[in-house]
């Protein structure tokens, strides 16, 4: 299992990037592929234990699923994969391993603590 | 209650591996070493299947290998038999590589000294498949023990591999192995994946794979001089 090493990575971009910024964050969103390799019930338990003693301790991890886009050459379109089981285009079968999404693992926002944005 | 406060950051988590591994990948162009990498399940073969590769393409060329090994294992020296260098890489509890390790690694090598290098990962189906370790070309072992619908259970780590290995085919028919069936769950989850059926055992398919080696690094080696 690597989701360990994977949320403590994690926890060291956001921390960094609301350093950066001087924020206090209560939760960090995270973009992740069907194709990135993270099993995210995995990393959700994960990130708890990476965030112990840290100043996101407490903080939520809230995931956005970004399921697979390739793109078929026959249709001449981007179209959206039904499973990673199967690398064909939903619409015509034709098999495809153009892949325009789907491998991300990204920080993509922080949520700033409430009291903060109050005062 | 107002809406929480976002603020957008846009940070890929494995920003550090892509950049490691994207200046290893300019190392070995620049040094001319062809970087293929293995990955597979514990117990599919893969340790006698490296042994047979770099004994096998030793009197040809200067081959190496970086092994991973969790620390309860060892395959590094099994695979100095060959004469080969090896060099082991203890992960501890990490079932993968990363490519700082490699980095590491080879550190205090001449890659100008090699014209192969391979790196086998950790036997794990899962890990791996996040990294990337700059290597040119991925791949992918199943045993025949293993049952035909293996990549449709791990499509992402076949997904990220370039050719699909499939090792101990000595034992196929014992264990009634249905190649076409195999076949067709790595096509699903790799369409146009190149599949290798061999045995390490007994030679069978061996020369094949070699011969495919051989022509994948003199590509590399034409590539690299223009
Ligand atoms: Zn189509």
């Amino acid at each position: 299992m690597h989701e360990l090493s994977i949320a403590m990575s994690i926890v060291d971009a956001a921390l960094e990037e609301a350093q950066r910024r001087g924020i206090q964050v209560s939760a960090v969103h995270l973009r992740l592929g069907a194709l990135s390799g993270v099993v995210k019930d995995a990393l959700l338990f994960s990130y708890e234990v990476a965030c112990q003693d840290t100043p996101l301790q407490g903080s939520q991890l809230i995931v956005e699923d970004v399921p697979v886009i390739v793109f078929c050459l026959q249709c001449q379109k981007e179209q959206l994969l039904q499973s990673v089981q199967l690398f064909a285009c939903p619409e015509c079968g034709a098999p495809t391993m153009n892949v325009r999404q789907g491998k991300e693992l990204e920080v993509f926002a922080l949520e700033v603590k409430e009291e903060e944005v109050r005062r | 209650m107002s809406e929480p406060r976002l603020v957008e950051v846009r940070r890929n988590v494995l920003k550090q591996n892509d950049v490691i591994a994207r200046a290893l990948r300019e190392q070995f162009r620049a040094t001319g070493v062809f970087v293929v990498s293995l990955v597979s399940s514990p117990g599919s073969g893969k340790t006698a299947f490296l042994e047979k590769t770099l004994t096998q393409m030793q009197p040809r060329y200067r081959v190496a290998a970086l092994v991973g090994d969790l620390a309860t294992e060892n395959d590094a020296t099994r695979l100095a038999r060959s004469k080969a260098p090896v060099k082991q890489i203890t992960t501890g509890t990490l079932c993968h590589l990363e490519a700082a390790m490699v980095q590491n690694a080879l550190a205090d090598w001449d890659l100008n000294k090699l014209d192969l290098l391979f790196i086998e990962n950790v036997g794990n189906l899962v890990c791996p498949s996040s990294y990337d370790l700059g290597e040119n070309l991925r791949l992918v072992l199943m045993s025949v023990t293993e049952g035909e619908d293996k990549p449709l259970k791990y499509p992402t780590i076949f997904n990220s591999a370039d050719v699909a290995i499939i090792t101990k085919n000595e034992l196929a028919a014992a264990v009634e192995f249905d190649w076409e069936s195999a076949r067709k769950s790595i096509q699903s989850v790799r369409p146009g994946m190149q599949i290798f059926r061999l045995s390490a055992k007994t030679g069978e398919g061996m020369e094949e794979y070699f011969d495919f080696l051989s022509r994948q690094f003199a590509e590399q080696r034409a590539v690299a001089k223009i």
